[in-house]
């Protein structure tokens, strides 16, 4: 019987060594220690300072300007009027692309990082060059996507699409909200397949060789023991994946958003209207910012409460990931 | 040959890289051929990418747009006498379209064509602009001297009778704007990352480290809004500059966004250095600023290194910061003009170019452009951090 190749984890420096050696420190005073120790701590807080005062800046502003009547009304054509504007059709157009988009990134990314960890070999030339892939898609710019969602999903699958189905005007060969959907699959496949693959090696390697050494096939392993066992990094991954895809716009601009549409998306082929790209149209095309300024605050903050919200509880998930994995490695 | 014994079973990873260690059921074998299938999705959509990409922008890289409003006219009856891909530029047609019609089509587009020519005013046709093809190389990348220009110039300007696609303006400005953000964020990120790793109580790490990390869950269009807003006008009263919206302003939202990236790469890299080093360096009375600065720095710099030119790649594909921030394409090299990107110009831009015409069809260059410059710069990272795991293992 094989054992499973466990992950390769790196050798890691712990605090304890700083803790451990503050006691051993020479009393003498170094001025240039000093100097740039310090110098790294205000970089360090300057970091934490802009994170602080966009976050401030956006709750204080958009807290007094949000209100159940924005949140839940379909806005009139004319949507820079503070009075009768609202996002519902925004938070709808969001949550819908991003629905549609997990249900084709999970199972393609999770498939993928059970390949990775569980089936290939670590050296060989194909598994190097899958990820090299996962790598470079994830580095792929994002307006890049959109270029592709548009040559491909829409140019070639859509208008192909049409022609085999005899449409005789363009039901899939034009933006449409499966189009934008697909197009941040493909954009957040790497995260799905990282976060996958980070909690797969957090499994201790004698679960699976317990299960195989009774008799349960690979398959039967993995299926059964594994995958249960890796649920919240699945969970992580997916819930990145979702926070990433809410905030982008790049990637939807030619595929799907629409600057207004009267009635909420009901369809796979209609376009949407988009949180990120309705705070993109605010602040850009607002014949007069002063008065646009609270609903542009409250539409941000909408927007922020939904990719952040989600961002933090995948955070803590991951913190406790990393956790069991270091305390295994 | 190996010299493994003859009755030891051979153990190796069987067709398409599966490794089980025991016989599947039928059904278990079909399932993980699926599953390898499907793990080649991420090859697949990289491949994807580059070649529709590149089939939008092909004309453009083959010559075979034409811009030029005056062209010679190709009478319906000479149509045997020119190519196929003649006939399909001076037509504007796809060879797809092409190939569906028939010569007596064809005739009549030529006749129309020639009607067009004969319509064209008499100033156009003393201009001299209107007889060249503006996305030729040689327009696209060297100055030239228009008409009612004092001297030759780098202009994109894709509007108006005349369309110039001078793509330089662009790269310098996409260069400007990443340098200041880089500039900005290189700095910063790798000292927070030398505090976090190497200074910080480890408490205080694990609340800082997943702090500075939130900083990459804000959306750009929220960095790019906060900018315009608010940064743009606190910094014009702090500099006292001329345009409000400029690269400098672009250039720091950018660094916001690229902090996080830089930051938790070279804090990776940074804590990969073995404890060894540091207790080394420690037991010979080295203080703990000496032996981050001296020691786990040096050793970990391939990281550094790698973490600031995946942040380059980051910097260079932004769009929403720099298409909120900035958007009038000026050639200049200061930071305090305005500059227009090139993701900016494809985001901006695409909505009005025509589908399948030149503008298009250079929006979709400078894309392919786009993704091999990042393609590139991420090669480069992940080679330099590959090696540098390799060593710190003790493997090479």
């Amino acid at each position: 019987m094989n054992t499973v190749t466990p992950g390769q984890y790196l050798p890691e420096a712990s605090g304890d060594t700083t803790r451990m050696t503050r006691h051993f420190r020479a009393e003498k005073f170094d001025f240039w220690s000093f100097f740039f120790s310090g110098l790294t701590g205000l970089a360090t807080l300057f970091i934490v300072g802009i994170l602080a005062t966009i976050l401030l800046n956006i709750l204080v502003n958009g807290w007094s300007a949000i209100s159940w009547h924005f949140v839940s009304t379909i806005p009139k054509k004319d949507f820079f009027d503070a009075s009768t504007t609202g996002v519902l059709p925004m938070i709808v157009g969001t949550s819908f692309r991003v629905i549609v988009m997990t249900i084709f990134v999970i199972p393609v990314g999770v498939i993928t990082a059970i390949y990775l960890t569980e089936y290939a070999s670590h050296t060989s030339l194909l598994t190097r060059i899958i990820r090299a892939a996962v790598n470079n898609l994830a580095g792929v710019p994002s307006i890049v996507f959109g270029l592709f969602g548009l040559g491909f999903f829409i140019n070639f699958v859509g208008k192909n699409l049409d022609a085999v189905l005899h449409n005789t005007t363009a039901v899939w060969g034009q933006p449409a909200l499966i189009w934008a959907s697909l197009t941040l699959a493909v954009m957040t496949l790497p995260v799905v397949i990282v976060a996958t693959e980070e909690s797969l090696k957090a499994i201790p390697p004698g679960l699976r060789e317990a299960s195989l050494a009774l008799g349960a096939t690979k398959l039967e392993t993995i299926l059964k023991i594994v995958l249960p066992q890796a649920l919240p990094g699945i969970m992580t991954g997916g819930i990145l994946a979702v926070s990433r895809a809410a905030g982008e716009v790049a990637p939807i601009l030619f595929t799907g958003v629409a600057y207004y549409m009267a009635s909420l998306p009901n369809h796979l082929s209609d376009q949407f209207m988009d949180l990120g790209y309705h705070v993109f149209v605010l602040s850009t095309q607002s014949p007069n910012i002063e008065q646009t300024r609270p609903i542009l605050y409250a539409t941000v903050l909408v927007l922020l409460l939904l990719t952040f919200a989600l961002n933090i509880v995948a955070i803590l998930i991951r913190a406790r990931v990393r956790k069991k994995l270091r305390a295994l490695g | 040959m190996t010299n493994r014994p003859q009755n030891e079973p051979r153990r190796s990873h069987g067709w398409m890289g599966i490794h089980r260690g025991h016989r599947a059921r039928p059904a278990e074998w079909l399932a993980e051929k699926f599953i390898f299938l499907v793990s080649l999705s991420a090859i697949a959509m990289v491949l994807l990418i580059f070649l529709f990409v590149a089939r939008e922008a092909l004309p453009v890289f083959f010559g075979e747009t034409n811009t030029a409003l005056v062209q010679k006219p190709i009478p319906p009856e000479d149509l045997d006498k020119h190519s196929a891909a003649e006939l399909e530029s001076y037509l504007e047609i796809t060879p797809d379209q092409f190939s569906k019609m028939k010569p007596a089509e064809l005739r009549d587009l030529l006749s129309v064509k020639v009607e067009e020519q004969n319509d064209i005013p008499e100033n156009f046709r003393n201009d001299p602009d209107a007889h060249i093809n503006t996305t030729e190389w040689k327009y696209l990348v060297q100055p030239h001297k228009w008409d009612n220009y004092a001297k030759p110039e780098y202009i994109w300007q894709p509007v108006g009778q005349i369309k110039k696609f001078n793509i330089i303006p662009l790269v310098v400005g996409t260069l400007k704007v990443t340098l200041v953000g880089l500039l900005f964020a290189v700095p910063l990120a790798v000292g927070a990352a030398i505090y976090v790793s190497q200074l910080a109580r480890p408490r205080v790490r694990e609340i800082l480290k997943p702090l500075i990390e939130l900083l990459s869950g804000i959306p750009s269009v929220v960095v790019g809004f906060f900018a315009l807003l608010v940064m743009a006008t606190v910094l014009q009263s702090l500099f006292h500059y001329q345009t409000r919206l400029n690269a400098f302003v672009a250039g720091l939202a950018l660094g916001f966004a690229v902090i996080p990236v830089i930051f938790s790469i070279a804090e990776d890299a940074l804590t990969s250095v073995p404890r060894t080093y540091t207790q080394a360096a420690l037991a010979l009375g080295a203080s703990r600023w000496q032996t981050a600065w001296q020691i786990v720095l040096p050793a970990a710099l391939p990281g550094v290194f790698a973490a600031a030119v995946l942040g380059f790649g980051r910097a260079i594909g932004e769009t929403m910061i720099v298409l909120m921030v900035c958007s009038a394409s000026v050639m200049s090299w200061s930071i305090f003009d305005s500059a227009r990107s090139i993701t900016t110009t494809i985001a901006a831009e695409m909505a009005e170019a025509v589908s399948g015409g030149p503008h298009y069809r250079v929006l979709f260059m400078l894309g392919a452009l786009l993704f091999a410059a990042t393609f590139v710069s991420n090669m480069i990272g992940d080679f330099v951090i590959h090696r540098f795991k390799l060593k710190l293992e003790g493997r090479k």
